[in-house]
């Protein structure tokens, strides 16, 4: 049903009121309703003008402007203190111990991993990391509270994602060290992991980009839901910084996926900064939270230090988004980032350091799970230890592989850029393996698999 | 807090071997970091041969730079300050700001400096009216810019890197290109616009902290396209670039914000937006190029004169677009050969362009084909840049082709 037409109906038979719904997004059931309303008839004395633009909207005679900054803050919703006491012992914290258990050791690997990186780039071995800091909890949770077919796009924070979902340690060695098992072939910056098991997009640079791309997949998903009734239902769920946020990608992104009415979690992780820009020059209204009225996206604001919280609204989020056929829900997670940007960033350079060492004192995710496990009998000072040496361990074997492993073969330099070889890209090759031929003392092929050899056009696609 | 961290000093102890302490970098694709985890080979005679603390592009002393005769007589008077490229960015926008109160400058984390250090000490000199923070957006920052021009400001945006120009692509073509031609005498025009942004490899920015757009803007009437290859050249060519009617692209070599350092005059003073630069003068081949290859072609020609006994022209071409036909016409009649250098993809690239008209316009005097050394068809994957991006032998090995054809 088209809302013009629709909308002739109404205008010809004047003066209706129109249901409350239809600012929001619209699902085929709903659709069906609103043409039974439009052939109701309305007084001509309604207090509601049927304009197209806002069917909803009544008249008044007072003179007020919306005052964003009258209104009360989106709330944050919490499962469990600053201490790890669950607040609502009724609704409980939704998880069962073993899973408790893994999300808490998935957390730790994470800021380990993120430790050892952080530090092997401070030596030169690689060029590049992003740690996660803070924001463990948002990842690793919503990421425990998606189903495994779900798929995800991630902008580039989100580590604990391809944890929770069984991305390995010598994947994520492999391709922090561009080696020849990448599977992104060494052509991404470090931290740019993907995988098409574990249905997660390849990660880009280019911020919010994935944003629209995500409500187009769950589109696909949505019809795909549709024409495979057999199969259990799919969502795609979507990662991306408040600053990201400001991009027009995310406005296009959330509106289309509105009126498309697509079955897709859009996870804002606000940690406070984008790169060195605080919120406050990011922007001016309720953070992103409140944004989603604004395209008719149901929405929740969530403490990101609470794993439990995190999760709870994600698995709501989804059982919602599948709902009525499908529709988008926006979830704002909470959080600050206590690392820098990333190994090129020194954010001492913007803000104090106390101001971080007191976000790491006062709350953190990880050590708010801890004091749960631990109030439950389930988590000590031994078992901690022999987690973190356990983790530690299995992530420098794991570094020390990747590391000795060689590059890929060059002509990796050149293929999958069209799906086969062309002509001219033929040609280059050729001509770079002369140049190298005959000036062999200028260039070292043997860090490369297969050498010189690896840049023969039999060999490539 | 309860859950102790490992201690940073155990850890580096546990990542056995090589422990090679590279310098702490303060900007993303800093180029000290380049050389640790890349092997170069220790026999090259060619690659790795560029030196910028003896290259004679840069003005290592005071005279030099000062002999300059592009420079204004008073400024040739003056004295200078041996700075690198982001600090002469700084001064030209500082002397903007200082002495023309319709600048601003803003862009995403400009205010504590931005992420090349360009912008550093401009919000507290200036205040942050003048100076700003924009949202993470470069369409709107763009568009922003085009507005504000189109009220009189002279805006210089910078967006982070020219591999996230495209956001603004719409507000860059369709726009600030095409305003003041769509308004005729009805008056519109955003002149006054200046986008920055750095571009270009550093070793290990992979596909998108590597990219060097500029012909996808040379496409476009209406803009100029601006590369400057050192911290003399940035200063005057950017105060150009402010003090221009047109809208100028600023494309800033990242690599060169730090490795490029020279003796720079201390005052005010622009540098001609239409005019490329000879170099290098030679009499046997001419090579065309902008932004960082110079340095490569320019270690490439002292190798191949020693080797080949040839001479060899070098021209800064600087204005991508609208450029100085003339200027290189004029080497080519002389030469008779032409080798056209960038790191951009060849298809379509600014080589095709100046290849083409050296073809229509000097076809009889050539004695080879204009060659063109350019990036490969392909993207900047991180592990293969510099086999994609021209080095030194492949530019060495053009001359040596040139000359023997
Ligand atoms: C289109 C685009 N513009 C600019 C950048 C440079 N950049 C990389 S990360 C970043 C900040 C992102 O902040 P946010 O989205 O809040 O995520 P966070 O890093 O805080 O997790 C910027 C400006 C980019 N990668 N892509």
């Amino acid at each position: 049903m088209s809302l013009r037409y629709g909308t002739r109906i109404i205008l010809r038979r004047r003066g209706l009121y129109a249901p409350a719904y239809v600012n929001t997004s619209q699902s085929p059931l709903l659709a069906r309703s609103w043409q039974r309303w439009s052939s109701v008839a309305a007084s001509p004395a309604s207090e509601r003008v049927l304009f197209p633009g806002a069917l909803n909207s009544k008249f008044t005679n007072a003179l007020e402007f919306t005052r964003p900054s009258a209104t009360e803050a989106i709330p944050t919703y919490r499962v469990m203190d600053q201490y790890g006491v669950v607040i609502d012992e009724h609704s409980g914290v939704d998880t069962t111990d073993e899973e408790a258990l893994k999300l808490y050791s998935h957390m730790v690997t994470l800021s380990i991993m993120d430790l050892i990186m952080f530090e092997a780039q401070r030596q030169g071995r690689l060029s590049f990391y992003m740690v996660s800091a803070g924001e463990e909890g948002i990842t690793v949770g919503s990421a425990s509270a998606l189903n495994p077919s779900d798929v995800v796009f991630a902008q580039y924070r989100e580590t604990g994602v391809f944890i929770q979902r069984g991305f390995t340690l010598d994947q994520f060695m492999n391709q922090l060290f561009s080696n020849c098992k990448d599977g992104g072939k060494g052509r991404n910056m470090p931290v740019h992991y993907g995988s098409r098991q574990l249905n997660i997009h390849t990660i880009s640079s280019t911020l919010a980009t994935q944003i629209p791309h995500s409500a187009g997949a769950a589109y696909a998903l949505k019809l795909q839901n549709l024409q495979r009734p057999d199969l259990p239902p799919r969502i795609s769920c979507c990662y991306f910084g408040e600053g990201a946020a400001s991009e027009g990608d995310f406005h296009g992104a959330l509106n289309i996926a509105a009126t498309r009415a697509c079955p897709v979690i859009f996870v804002c992780r606000n940690n406070g900064f984008a790169i060195s820009t605080p919120t406050a020059d990011q922007y001016r209204g309720d953070g992103i939270a409140s944004r989603g009225a604004g395209y008719g996206i149901q929405t929740i604001r969530v403490d990101g230090n609470d794993i439990f919280a995190v999760r709870k609204a994600i698995k709501e989020a989804r059982r919602r988004a599948l709902e009525d056929g499908g529709k988008p829900i926006l979830v704002e997670a909470m959080a600050y980032r206590v690392g820098h940007h990333s190994t090129s960033d020194d954010s001492y350079a913007y803000r104090q350091k106390v101001e971080v060492e007191d976000w790491k004192r006062r709350d953190n995710p990880i050590t708010r799970l801890r004091k749960w496990l631990e109030d439950r009998g389930l988590w000590d000072e031994n078992k901690e230890k022999e987690l973190r040496g356990k983790a530690r361990k299995e992530i420098l074997i794991a570094f020390d592989k990747a590391e000795k492993e060689k590059k890929p073969a060059l002509r990796h330099a050149f293929t999958d850029v069209w799906e086969t070889l062309t002509e001219e890209q033929k040609a280059h090759m050729n001509e770079l393996r002369s140049v190298i031929e005959r000036y062999p003392e200028e260039y070292n092929t043997d860090e490369y698999e297969g050498g010189l050899d690896g840049l023969k056009i039999e060999d490539s696609k | 807090m309860a859950v102790k961290p490992p201690v940073m000093r155990a850890l580096s102890r546990s990542l056995s071997l090589r422990l090679r302490q590279a310098p702490r970098p303060s900007s993303p694709c800093s180029s000290k970091q380049l050389r640790t985890y890349s092997n170069e080979p220790t026999k090259a005679r060619l690659n790795g041969s560029v030196d910028y603390s003896s290259t004679p592009l840069l003005n290592h002393i005071s005279q030099s730079c000062l002999a300059n005769p592009e420079l204004p007589q008073h400024v040739r008077q003056s004295k200078t300050k041996r700075i690198n490229l982001f600090q002469a960015i700084n001064e030209a926008m500082r002397h903007a700001l200082q002495t023309d109160e319709r600048v601003l400058v803003f862009g995403e984390d400009v205010q504590f400096g931005g992420v090349f250090r360009c912008t550093m000490g401009l919000a507290q000199d200036f205040g942050n009216e003048r100076v700003f923070n924009t949202p993470l957006s470069e369409q709107g920052l763009v568009g922003f810019a085009i507005g504000a021009a189109s009220e009189g400001m002279r805006p210089i945006a910078e967006i982070q890197f020219a591999d996230y120009v495209f956001p603004a692509f719409d507000q860059l073509i369709n726009e600030c290109a095409k305003v003041r031609y769509r308004a005729g005498d009805t008056g519109m025009d955003c002149g006054g616009v200046v986008v920055r942004m750095p571009s270009g490899g550093v070793g290990h920015g992979a596909l998108y902290h590597s990219q060097s757009p500029e012909a996808l803007f040379t496409h476009v009437p209406g803009l100029r396209v601006v590369i400057p290859r050192s911290p003399v050249q940035a200063k005057g060519l950017l105060l150009a670039a402010i003090a221009s009617n047109d809208p100028v692209i600023f494309m800033e070599p990242k690599i060169l914000y730090r490795a490029a350092v020279e003796q720079v005059p201390i005052g005010s003073y622009t540098l001609p937006l239409d005019r490329a630069e000879i170099l290098k003068p030679g009499s046997d081949l001419t090579i065309v190029s902008y932004g960082t290859p110079l340095y490569t072609c320019q270690a490439a020609i002292e190798a191949a004169e020693k080797d080949f006994r040839c001479s060899v022209e070098l021209i800064d071409l600087r204005t991508i677009y609208p450029w100085d036909r003339a200027t290189v016409l004029e080497s080519v009649e002389k030469t008779g050969r032409a080798i056209v250098v960038h790191e951009s993809m060849m298809n379509a690239g600014v080589g095709a362009e100046i290849a083409a008209t050296i073809q229509e316009q000097a076809f009889l005097r050539l004695s080879a084909p204009v060659k063109r050394v350019a990036g490969w068809a392909t993207h900047t994957g991180l592990v293969y840049e510099k086999f994609i991006i021209p080095d030194v032998t492949r530019v060495y090995d053009a001359i040596k082709q040139s000359l023997d054809y």
